[in-house]
């Protein structure tokens, strides 16, 4: 048998509530301290207790951290879900199993090994009773650390970590993993070929989740008021601002320069936020797909009435309450022209933990700069799993609080000014705070018709001069917002558009599309709404160009058509939304399935793709037809959907 | 803008530096009474504007802030939100007093939840609801404060029963309530000052009938009705704060009963009807029952307890208004990105 090292999944289904996460991230924690690339990604129901759950583990020597669709590896630790994590394994796997679920194991193609958590447990006198379902969890680390060749001390490194240096459950959880050390080293017998061995790609490396690192960006970038309503999952983005600015905004008066309120609802989250932004404050909130609809009408008055806020989306998938706890693309269309009449919103799309750290600074210089809110589309994936990053980096800019006037500033105007007057032709205006002792400074705010000195009009010519100025902003905009990241690979003739937490997927299934197809692709991953000139250069160099997304209709595509119609017939959408994180699998079939040989319009290059998968691919496109582009470049909306 | 009378107050403005633009409400409308009595009220209390945020929402009420004090800063936000935007924005800079005003479409339907969490939270603003009983700018549809059995043109009978907003404010843990009458210019004036030197959320829930809508002799919300049904619960007097210590007076049962204020102002309540003791929520809630049962309007300050803390002073904010700090105080040292990066795993 020919060992396969560090080059494989391990998936534990366990019950929701029963304390598995502290298991799961050791294991996790421990493979990244060994130096291999690895990547955790929970997969959990709606539900506080009872139902089944699933963590994977994917270890990867070739720094692939996208989900896989196979577990080599399985550990079955809830009876609900035994069958249908037998059925899961590999073939060639291992399975292992709590040995108190009394269940037929009728597989023989896979390495079975039972597992006495229970047992253990009970005769460990150092753990008290309440204790033992919890520490029992770490039986099956053991189990596992002694057959795959976990490193017992960077086990250890990850339990200290967790438990802050706690001794009394460091011990206790430690005492049942090496229980499970030695049975297993008494009684079982290796049968499967997946090993773990040191490596040195982890050095320098940390491991963080998006919404972390989004709000410790957040708060180095100023951020001062934070209006939030819990919502998943976007909670724990709210809840870690709590967390860190005590420690990273510390005074010696003890004073804070923050603050921190739940609302009742989305509206009032929002309303607060707005409220603050138009204060002056560096304000924020964050929510999911319900809460924001919910925030449109905010959203479409912070717009036009020209009011700084950052909206944090962690995308999950819908339309309505759809699956909570799973992830999704299908926001962009809903938030690009956010709100009801003429509307844009500059939308930033990180795709990592130093993306979600650095948007997190650099949203509010461009929600402060262009004087509109600054939606930030992470997602479910990328905001609660962990995920391996360089170490983030201080912000490489000073802050940028855009066009204010204060007293000393209107002296020297002689108070002359107006709230909405283009005085620099590139069409935002300057603005003051409440709070301005000049008695010039003040204006009046709405969200009805207004002029360039903020008096209430209803006169057309007025409002649509307005309504000019307002687009001219979003072309000013194209300077300030993170221009796309490429990947390049000579001779490559067709590109791949994607944006977010797909990276890591579609960087693997271009090295699948070389290894297995000959075939070379190009990457653009766009990182914000209004689109730069690179994306349009890009997309003109190609002959074929796949646009993959975690959605339905092909958003992103239909946008990117929107913007460039001239370049519509090169355009093809690998759009599949299940709720799970995009894996390299369905992109290379959903890729290979519209792929056109280059230099001939030949028919499509026959692939064979099993039956399950091109039904997947059939599900994922609308009728052929629609791929035919429009003859006439009509620009108009249709991209909207009718979530509204 | 008339001639500008040459009577300035303490803070060196005339009573015009208080008004705002022309209103283009109806003639008669309650609303431009009260808005009158908020000029009125700044400008004897040497009020400074530019310590003052207006918040609104939408309807006729809402349209109110334009038509007092120019020079504060001001934001007529979306229907039923003035609250929310009014919470975000007082932190902007602590020192600011917002005054709110609202309406009962605005506050008691739309904005029901935010009106009662504003409560809750107890912001520092007068939050005046300008209450007739109907829709205006939507030409005349019953309001969640409409009496039931109240006929309208085009809407028939309402068969619901109204919401009292003084009655919500009490349970939703207001710390000032007070409840007057369009028509009773002077009332409003007083109640106006007092809720000013409230720190805290001040409600005050004015009947200001609708001239076009809702102003039949029988209706509640009538000028009319309003006059012979109105039952104070005392008269007020507001004393502006004063540099030396008063000496408390011993309180002569049911004669007189001075509030100190936040500012260190006093309220001197004159007990009309009876012994009637605003600091006691039981008592205010009584009062609000009785007006009910016996139809009366209950007008006067009805609830009030200065010693909660308002929602800025529980964040324990910097001295300096927060919208007026800089990267210094907002930006981490670049040394802390190394702990961050130390802290993640």
């Amino acid at each position: 048998m020919n060992k396969v090292i560090n080059d494989f999944s391990i998936i534990v289904g366990t019950k929701n509530g029963s304390g598995s996460s502290t298991a799961n991230n050791t294991i996790l924690r421990a493979i990244f301290k060994m130096g291999i690339p690895v990547s955790g990604k929970n997969l959990f129901p709606s539900n506080i207790q009872g139902l089944p759950t699933w963590y994977t583990i994917r270890a990867s020597k070739d720094g692939y951290l996208g989900r896989r669709e196979t577990n080599e590896i399985v550990i079955a630790i809830n009876p609900d879900s035994f069958m249908r994590d037998l059925e899961s394994v590999a073939p060639g796997g291992a399975f292992y199993y709590a040995d108190n679920i009394k269940l037929p194991i009728s597989r023989t193609d896979i390495a079975i090994y039972p597992m006495p958590i229970k047992e253990l447990t009970k005769n460990d006198p150092n753990i008290p009773a309440d204790y033992r379902d919890l520490v029992g969890n770490m039986v099956y680390v053991g189990v596992l650390a002694q057959m795959i060749g976990i490193d017992v001390e960077k086990i250890q490194a990850a339990l200290d970590f967790h438990f802050k240096g706690k001794q009394k459950p460091i011990g206790m959880n430690m005492g049942a993993v090496h229980a499970g050390i030695e049975w297993a080293k008494a009684n079982l017998e290796k049968k499967d070929p997946y090993y773990l061995e040191h490596m040195d790609k982890t050095e320098g490396m940390i491991m963080a989740d998006g919404n972390t690192a989004a709000a410790i960006g957040s708060v180095f970038g100023g951020a001062q008021f934070v209006a939030w309503y819990p919502i998943t999952p976007a909670t724990s983005l709210a809840e870690a601002m709590n967390d860190y600015f005590p420690m990273l905004r510390k005074r010696e008066d003890g004073k804070h320069t923050y603050a921190v309120v739940q609302a009742e609802d989305e509206l009032a989250a929002i309303g607060m936020a707005v409220g603050a932004g138009w204060s002056g404050l560096r304000s924020m909130t964050s929510t999911s797909g319900p809460g924001l609809s919910l925030m449109t009408e905010f959203v479409g008055l912070a717009y036009y009435a020209e009011i700084p806020v950052v909206i944090w989306d962690i995308q999950r998938i819908g339309p309505s309450t759809g699956l909570p706890t799973r992830t999704s693309q299908a926001d962009l269309s809903f938030v690009v022209g956010m709100g009801h009449g003429d509307s844009d919103s500059i939308v930033l799309m990180p795709g990592d933990m130093n993306e979600c750290f650095e948007f997190g600074w650099r949203s509010f210089d461009i929600a402060e700069r262009i004087q509109t809110p600054v939606i930030v589309l992470s997602d479910l994936d990328m905001g609660m799993n962990q995920w391996m990053s360089k170490p983030f980096e201080y912000p490489t800019a000073p802050m940028d609080r855009g066009k204010v006037l204060f007293e000393k500033d209107l002296e020297e105007l002689k108070g002359n000014w107006g709230r909405y007057l283009d005085k620099d032709g590139d069409g935002i205006a300057y603005r003051t705070f409440p709070g301005n002792k000049h008695p010039m400074s003040s204006y009046f705010t709405r969200g009805t018709g207004h002029d360039e000195y903020a008096k209430y009009t209803e006169d057309g010519g007025m409002f649509h001069r307005n309504m000019m100025r307002l687009k001219k902003k979003f072309v000013t905009a194209k300077q300030y917002v993170p221009k796309p990241v490429t990947f390049l690979t000579p001779g490559a003739k067709i590109a791949i558009l994607a944006y977010g937490s797909t990276e890591s997927a579609i960087i693997e299934a271009r090295d699948l599309l070389v290894s297995q197809h000959g075939i070379k692709a190009d990457f653009m991953r766009v990182r914000a709404v209004p689109f730069t000139s690179e994306v349009d250069e890009f997309i003109r160099n190609y002959d074929q160009v796949f646009v993959v997304e975690m959605n339905r209709d092909g958003q992103l595509h239909q946008l990117i058509s929107l913007a460039y119609p001239d370049q519509v017939s090169k355009l093809k959408s690998v759009a599949f939304g299940d709720g799970m994180p995009a894996s390299a699998k369905w992109i290379l079939e959903g890729i290979l399935s519209q792929y056109t040989e280059p230099a001939k319009a030949s028919p499509v290059k026959k692939v064979a793709v099993k039956k399950a998968v091109v039904k997947k691919a059939a599900a994922k496109k609308a009728a052929p037809k629609k791929k035919t582009p429009a003859k006439t470049a009509k620009t108009t909306k249709s991209g909207k959907k009718g979530a509204k | 803008m008339a001639g500008a009378p040459a009577n300035l107050n303490l803070a060196g403005l005339s009573k015009n530096d208080y008004r705002g633009n022309p209103t283009t409400l109806c003639q008669g409308c309650g609303h431009n009474s009260i808005a009158n009595q908020i000029v009125a009220a700044m400008y004897e209390m040497n009020v400074v504007p530019e310590n003052v945020a207006k918040f609104s929402g939408i309807g006729c009420s809402s349209k109110s802030p334009t038509y007092f004090m120019s020079r504060s800063f001001g934001f007529n936000s979306l229907h039923g939100r003035m609250p929310s935007i009014a919470t975000g924005a007082l932190f902007g800079d602590h020192r600011l007093k917002g005054i709110g005003v609202s309406g009962d479409g605005d506050s008691a339907s739309i904005g029901m939840g935010q009106f009662k969490h504003v409560m809750r939270r107890n912001l520092n603003m007068i939050y005046i609801i300008e209450n007739n009983g109907v829709y205006g700018l939507t030409k005349g549809q019953f309001s969640a404060t409409a009496e039931r059995g109240l006929s309208l043109k085009k809407q028939g009978v309402n068969p619901y029963m109204p919401v009292d907003i003084c009655m919500e404010a009490l349970v939703s843990s207001a710390t000032f309530i007070a409840r007057s009458f369009a028509g009773n210019p002077k009332q409003v004036k007083e109640l106006l000052k007092a809720a000013f030197a409230h720190r805290g959320i001040a409600v005050l829930d004015i009947i200001s009938p609708c001239v076009t809508f809702n102003n039949q002799d029988n209706a509640y919300h009538s000028y009319a009705w309003g006059k012979d049904h109105e039952e104070p619960l005392h008269d007020i007097t507001y004393i502006a704060p004063r540099s030396e210590i008063i000496l408390e007076e011993e309180m002569k049962d049911g004669e007189v009963r001075e509030v100190a204020m936040h500012d260190g102002s006093t309220i001197i309540l004159k007990n009309l009807e009876q012994d009637y003791n605003p600091t006691d929520r039981f008592q205010a809630l009584r009062v609000l029952e009785e007006a009910h049962q016996n139809n009366w309007l209950a007008t006067g300050l009805i609830y009030v307890n200065p010693e909660k803390p308002a929602l800025a002073d529980t964040y324990n904010l910097v001295d300096t208004p927060l919208n007026r700090l800089t990267d210094v105080d907002l930006r981490p040292a670049p040394e802390m990105i190394e702990k961050i990066n130390a802290l993640m795993f």
